[in-house]
């Protein structure tokens, strides 16, 4: 058997102090928190940084250090920094090594890092080693010449590695997100389709239970499948609300694939054990060949934006014609200012009120009292960017629906009127890369430190 | 004849991955439940995210009350065209679907 204490769904989300005292008194063999996700977008991954404040981080992370030594266990953190980058392990690590020094602890930490050189990757695409996923962007020199980070995701394997370091915190590099969960059980030889299973359903700590904000959650994997219970007194854990997870941020509800295989769920069964706990028995671990997943975000521009308020009833009104009429007018000032044509950048309005979040799916015609006209640019660099924008700016104010009228003027909610977002990054890998030695693309790394 | 949205508990759609984005729909009951699965054209749908039908995975779960339907990502997750990072909104355009 083998109790894994999982304290929230991500570091830097926070969690209930009581209930994390008392799943911590309550004799884990691990503590294992997430630290990140794709989810926020390509921006971290690109720039190699965290979407989360160092300060919540640290507030966090101190928590569960303290919370280690208590329990004597090891502290394990996946995908640290959002992104699982080299950079973001070390950002982790020294974290670690301020508040080890600040709590007088002295700790053996590993690194496990997941960043993928790209040499490699173009090596391994040469080799016929990387496999498309659905769907595959394309990639070529070109694309991968412009990566800024790719890392892979790490598995059971490589996080078992970790462990038999000894160390007693991991911060490991990109990482499946049930790989942290499930390392410690499968390396005890608790049931394979329980660990996986149970992994996936702890992988948001408490989002399984009826107090989804709660955060630390236990699961205790054993020979036949696994049992999960909230960690907050007062939270429950369903059949349906632990099910209902398999459907979270998840394609497929029944099929979870991960490096070496993949989960099969169908033929799981959920058991009400008492009010607050849940059994789950029945999950298949279907062993494959051993690949891992690789994620990697290349730059692809850099953006401005104004924002420009619309309330004018007319204007309004025709927010799509005057949008319209605007582009057409500011492409020939570009060209006829800047010498520049639409293959040198892209000038995009989205219409904040009318369509802003679906563009031409929205099916809504309703009526907004006042249009925001959010307008971007995305040029090969931040200098042109905010040029174009800065050309823009007066005709964003002023510019009329028609020739004859008198001068309009909208509404600027700043000044300046146009921000430099920085550079854009976009996902440019879904491929699976193959390796005969799990640790072949990853490196540990163990010291001490306080 | 009842919208989508008035019937079901809750509709939820989220990115799997940065390639593709799934939308759940929950039902408040067995009879309910039976309802939209039953009433629901997946052809519709597709119509609505304007995708071709076959790219769609729809899986009908009894035992949750819920339907779920999972396609690629029109647009790749924080690309230049993406207008919604956790594609969260997606759900919305299934609320005025009518159900039989």
């Amino acid at each position: 058997m083998t109790r894994v204490l999982i304290p929230t769904g991500a570091l830097g989300l926070g969690f209930d102090a009581d209930a994390l005292a008392r799943a911590v008194g309550m004799a884990p063999d691990i503590i294992a928190v997430d630290g990140g996700s794709t989810d926020s977008g390509p921006a971290y991954l690109g720039t190699g940084t965290s979407k989360y404040s160092r300060a919540a981080t640290k507030a966090e992370w101190r928590a569960l250090m303290l919370a280690r030594a208590e329990a004597g266990v090891p502290l394990v953190v996946g995908t640290a920094g959002t992104c699982g980058t080299d950079s973001t392990v070390d950002w982790m690590h020294e974290i670690t090594a301020e508040l080890a020094e600040e709590l007088g602890q002295k700790v053996k930490v590993a690194r496990l890092y997941s960043s993928q050189p790209v040499v490699e990757v173009a090596a391994a695409f040469a080799g016929g080693r990387v496999r498309p996923l659905d769907p595959a962007p394309e990639v070529g020199a070109e694309t991968l010449g412009q990566m800024t980070n790719i890392v892979a995701l790490a598995g059971a394997e490589q996080m078992g590695a970790a462990l038999e370091s000894g160390a007693d915190i991991i911060i490991a590099g990109r990482t499946t997100d049930t790989a942290t969960i499930a390392a410690l059980p499968l390396m005890r030889g608790d049931h394979a389709g329980g660990a996986w299973h149970g992994a996936k359903i702890g992988e948001c700590g408490s989002l399984c239970t009826s107090n989804p904000t709660s955060g630390p959650i236990l699961i205790d994997f054993d020979a036949e499948g696994f049992t999960v219970e909230p960690g907050l007194a007062s939270a429950r854990c369903t059949p349906a609300s632990v099910a209902a997870h398999m459907l979270y941020e998840n394609a497929d509800p029944f099929v979870l694939y991960e490096p070496g295989g993949h989960l099969d769920v169908t033929g799981a069964a959920y058991t009400q054990l008492d009010e607050r706990r849940v059994r789950v028995t029945g999950s298949k671990w279907v062993p494959g060949e051993y690949g891992v997943k690789l994620e990697g975000a290349r730059l692809v521009g850099y953006q401005s934006t104004i924002l420009v308020l619309l309330r004018e009833p007319r204007y309004v009104r025709e927010a799509e014609a005057w949008v319209a009429r605007l582009a057409a007018f500011l492409a020939g000032e570009i060209k006829a200012r800047m010498g520049l044509g639409p293959e040198d950048y892209a000038l995009d309005f989205r219409l904040i009120g009318k369509n802003a979040t679906l563009g031409a799916l929205e099916t809504s015609r309703a009526a907004p009292p006042e249009v925001g006209v959010m307008c971007i640019v995305t040029a090969p660099t931040q200098a042109r960017a905010t040029e174009i924008a800065k050309l823009a700016n007066p005709f964003l104010l002023h510019y009329p629906l028609t020739d004859d009228e008198p001068q309009a003027t909208f509404a600027f909610p700043f000044s300046p009127a146009d921000w430099a977002r920085g550079a854009l990054h976009e996902f440019t890998l879904n491929h699976v890369m193959m390796l005969d030695d799990p640790m072949a693309a990853f490196r540990l790394e163990v010291d001490e430190v306080g | 004849m009842a919208r989508l949205g008035d019937l079901a508990d809750k509709l939820r759609a989220k990115n799997a991955g940065p390639f593709w984005l799934t939308i759940d729909v929950f039902c408040p009951d067995a009879e309910i439940y039976q309802r939209v699965s039953r009433s629901l054209d997946t052809a519709a749908v597709a119509a609505l995210y304007g995708v071709p039908t076959q790219v769609l995975k729809r899986f009908d779960i009894a035992a949750l009350n819920v339907v779920k339907i999972s396609m690629p990502r029109p647009n790749v997750q924080g690309s230049r065209e993406d207008r919604d990072m956790h594609a969260s909104q997606w759900a919305w355009l299934l609320a005025d679907l009518e159900i039989d």
